[in-house]
């Protein structure tokens, strides 16, 4: 950056820290006195270590916390955009129904496409990553954290049967907290749904290469996210079945440091490589590459 | 019955579980046990018999009978070897072309340090991919509580057949009002509106037939019998390529 922050905060009213917006918690820095009410775009407090950012300095830092290495979440199309050029959109009408008239859910739909502008959990498409074309989806998290019902299933089939169509690669950025429940078993059936378009994809001998991000749990982890060819993890991510609190409850203990994060999984053999979110353009380029090198003897 | 007593009546006490079913249906049973990979997972039991004089491969999702027995069982909570096993068993019976059949009944897959740890996703993940491919026939037919990714790592079959007491659900009840509604006071109301009694899954699509649970007498299980002997009868004569087009096609339209 070419200006400090320390001075662009001067900028700015001071606002007594109690106004401040955003979770307070327990980890909170003490020496955060000086923090200032900021307006939304121009900086913004990391959920981690609380500490103000300015949001240009957090996007040219690839949403990660300057201070403290946190992982911003970052939106469907953020994550395309860091990593895929020409991005063409795919199945943009699909959406979901309401199909078991369940109390609030199609508000509280309807409410989440008015304030994130997107129509599902699920962003499709094609794009060249790396100079490679392949068929990309993208989850994003303000949709009910990326739970998949009828409508993001759907896409991510529909993905995998363009790319077996068109020969092409899958690049899945991964992100869910598992099923939507309020379609029930149309919830449900969309694991085996999406699971069927990936074993054709693959059968069809195409590469799909899974990018497993904070949170990939539930239905959506034991589905798709672990049938790629090569599972990518972001540093730090949580990645199981149950959720954490699910499982202290059952086993009524508390759960050891790093349990479920990416560093363990990639240690019990369930993920190829962590990736820095820095790097993970560079690792997608170089594995689809690989995949479709002509050999010259 | 509201849909609440229901889910009560799948989880009573002294209800059949998968043994009894493959005691009065399969015949010459012959258990095989192990993943071949880390343990025997005894959640999920599995081998080989006959059904009406045709050789299958059968697996069944196992509560236990009394406390010991349902401890040895797991509760019917199976663990990533639980379902590594089911396709083992399952790539198996595809090799010597004999029909898979399954009976389910799972609170869900267990949740704990050493299932996460070993993969259960991957594991469910792995089941779903492989029986939904597979070049056999395969029929699954829940018996009691079909509880959501841990069930249906059994049920990518061809058909699902549902007792007319039993349930098949993306979450318990429990789980929904209390995640949903942070109130563990509406687990009735949850029961209803899941849809996951044997006649809204019907409805839906989610299963092809609800058998009459007739006080689970020996007309019953011979009943059951004689239509999985005509249902796999009828599906043998299908090729491998027809039979995983059948099932794309089930699962695709939701
Ligand atoms: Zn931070």
């Amino acid at each position: 950056m070419s200006f400090n922050f320390n001075d662009i905060k001067k900028l700015f009213i001071r606002k007594p820290k109690n106004t401040l917006e955003g979770t307070e918690n327990s980890e909170q820095p003490t020496n955060d006195s000086e923090a200032a009410h900021i307006p939304d775009k121009l900086a913004e407090k990391c959920e981690k270590c609380g500490q103000i950012v300015l949001s240009a300095e957090m996007e040219e830092n690839f949403n990660v916390c300057p201070k403290c290495g946190h992982y911003k979440k970052m939106t469907a199309r953020a994550r395309i955009g860091m990593c895929a050029e020409n991005f063409s959109e795919l199945f943009a009408d699909v959406e979901g129904k309401d199909i078991l008239d369940f109390p609030g859910y199609a508000e509280k739909i309807a409410a989440l496409r008015e304030k994130t502008g997107e129509k599902e959990g699920v962003v499709c498409g094609t794009g060249e990553i790396g100079g490679v074309q392949c068929a990309i989806f993208s989850m994003d998290y303000r949709f009910l954290m990326g739970s998949m019902g009828h409508a993001v299933g759907e896409k991510i089939a529909r993905t995998f049967e363009y790319a077996t169509e068109h020969k092409l690669p899958v690049v899945g950025f991964v992100l869910s907290g598992g099923a939507r429940m309020q379609e029930g078993i149309v919830s449900l059936m969309q694991m085996a749904k999406t699971s069927a378009a990936v074993a054709k994809h693959g059968e069809a001998g195409l590469l799909y290469v899974a990018v497993l991000t904070d949170p990939t749990t539930g239905g959506v982890s034991a589905s798709f996210a672990f049938d790629a060819d090569i599972i990518l993890a972001e540093k730090g991510a949580l990645i199981g079945f149950a959720g954490p609190r699910v499982i202290e409850q059952t086993i009524r203990q508390k759960l050891p440091e790093g349990f479920q994060r990416a560093e363990l999984l990639q240690e019990k053999g369930f993920v190829d490589r962590i990736c820095e979110r820095k790097d993970m353009k560079e690792t997608l380029a170089a594995i689809l590459k690989l995949h479709c090198a002509e050999v010259s003897e | 019955m509201s849909a609440y007593d229901i889910v009560l009546k799948s989880r009573e006490k002294g209800r059949p579980t998968a043994a009894k079913y493959i005691k009065n249906i399969v015949e010459d049973f012959l258990e095989l046990h192990g993943d071949r990979r880390y343990a025997d997972d005894r959640a999920i039991i599995g081998g080989i018999g006959y059904v009406a004089g045709r050789p299958v491969t059968v697996l069944g999702i196992e509560k236990g009978e009394d406390t010991n027995d349902k401890i040895a069982h797991n509760f019917g909570c199976a663990h990533p070897e639980g379902y590594r096993k089911a396709v083992r068993l399952m790539k198996e019976a595809e090799k010597f072309h004999r029909p898979v059949l399954c009976f389910v009944d799972t609170s869900g897959a267990y949740c704990g340090i050493g299932a996460e740890e070993r993969g259960q996703s991957e594991a469910i993940a792995n089941s779903i991919l492989e029986m939904i491919r597979l070049k056999t026939p395969a029929l699954s037919v829940i018996i009691g509580e079909g509880g959501s990714g841990g069930a249906l790592g059994l049920c990518a079959a061809d058909e699902v057949w549902i007792t007319e007491t039993s349930t098949y659900s993306v979450i318990s009840p429990e789980g929904c009002a209390s995640i949903l509604w942070k109130d563990s006071g509406k687990v009735a109301e949850a029961a209803e509106r899941l849809h996951l009694t044997a006649q809204e899954l019907l409805k839906l699509g989610a299963v092809e037939r609800v058998i009459e649970e007739k006080g689970f007498s020996t007309e019953f299980y011979e009943g059951l019998k004689a239509d999985i002997a005509a249902f796999f009868a009828k599906k043998c004569t299908e090729s491998g390529d027809e039979l995983i087009a059948a099932r794309y096609a089930r699962f695709r339209k939701f």
